[in-house]
């Protein structure tokens, strides 16, 4: 069973912050295929939100085809991330190590690398959308 | 659904002024409604209203589908949590919970017993000798556990440290789950309104200044910093909140039913706490007293 936590300085809304926390927990292999949810009435009895947005947050993760409700028993992982992408992280991890070196050498201070970063990141998330 | 709330031009006078006045709502059920407004604005008299403790001196208005306070039954379907969670100091935490079964027709006793169980508070301790949190929770208990349809509080955890607001949040929340229960909560605290509440009003000086779901309302309002300009040169469409100028800079809070369309600005969204105070700001320049603006400013510094 995994917990939430709520960061009110993050800017991010409460539920886009539990998608994000089942996302990174099946990343990290917290959570596999199989594994269960905590209820939505253990979610607002330990982070004290809105059960509405915990339901929210569920519909958005089983619309992504991660988790599956079953009715009167609980929502569970059906798919797992963690393995195929773990095995992906080094190659990519080596690819940054070496752009960043490249866009030191061009001059560019930490903050300057990272607005690029977050302008283009988001640039592309919405060209994907 | 019956609306939790339905209010038309609704207004309340005392002497010549207006506590509440053309107050028009419309609250949908299965939320949690969170009431905003500097002190004074009128959000006690909205609160009592609903419950039946005042009768509109205008408009009208009707919780559940009935007029508040209107008999037996009405009167089961609501529960109500006044400011300072009231209890009986010489009662003991069991005599509370005998109470709460005399006086209510739908009383759940088990609900009741497992909280104060939960609470690991003593049943034999006089209500007078618990802590601030024990009491609010302990008040709570009796509220939720008539098994209202809709639970109005009024600011409730104003005077509770961090730890214990949590705590009664908590298990407010958990009334929510398991009860399917509304709830209209009035607070300073615009960060836990933010963890609570999907339905938000402000209320300024009497009169309602913004009512939404909040998903809708945080979608709809942005910042936008540009080239100085008069607000009549944004595009049609923007209905701007508030306008901030320096000599070359123009700083606006607009609201927009539609996507913002690209502009020559910079345009970012606002946090919950930004809006309300842009809210409570823009609606009376220099109207409220110094005393009062600070007081507010000190109760939302203390909500952090």
């Amino acid at each position: 069973m995994i917990e939430f936590h709520l960061d009110p300085r993050s800017g991010v809304s409460p539920y886009l912050q539990i998608v994000q926390q089942v996302r990174q927990a099946l990343l990290l292999g917290l959570l596999s295929e199989g594994d269960q949810l905590p209820t939505v009435k253990q979610v607002v009895a330990k982070v004290a939100i809105n059960p509405n947005t915990v339901l929210k947050a569920y519909r958005e993760l089983e619309h992504e085809g991660l988790v599956a409700a079953k009715p009167g028993v609980g929502t569970f992982v059906t798919r797992t991330l963690g393995q195929a992408s773990l095995t992906d992280h080094e190659p990519l991890r080596l690819d940054l190590v070496a752009w960043l070196e490249r866009a030191r050498a061009a001059g560019l201070t930490e903050a300057g690398i990272e607005a690029l970063f977050q302008s283009t990141f988001r640039t592309t998330a919405e060209e994907e959308r | 659904m019956t609306a939790i709330l339905e209010a038309h031009a609704l207004g309340m006078r005392y002497g010549r002024r207006d506590a509440l006045a053309d107050c028009t709502l419309n609250l949908p059920p299965g939320h949690v409604v969170g009431l905003v407004g500097p002190n004074g604005a009128g959000k006690s008299t909205l609160l009592k209203l609903a419950c039946g403790m005042l009768n509109p001196t205008s408009g009208s208005i009707s919780v559940l589908g009935d007029t508040p306070g209107s008999g037996a039954g009405q009167l089961a379907r609501v529960g109500f949590l006044a400011q300072d969670a009231p209890v009986y100091g010489n009662l003991s935490v069991a005599d509370h919970l005998r109470l709460g079964a005399h006086l209510n027709p739908r009383w759940d006793q088990g609900f009741a017993q497992r909280r104060i169980a939960a609470l690991e508070l003593d049943p034999s301790q006089k209500a007078g000798k618990l802590s601030g949190g024990q009491r609010a929770q302990l008040a709570l208990t009796v509220a939720a556990g008539k098994k209202p349809e809709l639970l109005i509080l009024d600011e409730p955890v104003a005077s509770l440290d961090p730890l214990a607001r949590r705590e009664f949040l908590r298990h407010l929340m958990e009334s929510v789950a398991e009860n399917g229960t509304s709830v209209i909560l009035s607070s300073h605290l615009i960060s836990d309104l933010e963890r609570v509440c999907d339905y938000l009003i402000v209320l300024v000086s009497s009169h309602v200044r913004l009512a939404g779901e909040v998903d809708h309302v945080m979608a709809a309002h942005h910042r936008i910093v540009c080239t100085r300009r008069d607000p009549g040169a944004l595009p049609p469409g923007l209905d701007v909140v508030s306008a901030e100028h320096t000599d070359r800079q123009s700083t606006f809070v607009v609201c927009a039913d539609a996507p913002l369309p690209a502009g020559d600005w910079a345009a970012e969204s606002l946090s919950m706490e930004d809006l309300v105070l842009t809210y409570l700001e823009a609606t009376e320049p220099g109207a409220r007293s110094a005393a009062q603006a600070s007081e507010t400013a000190s109760n939302m510094e203390a909500g952090r």
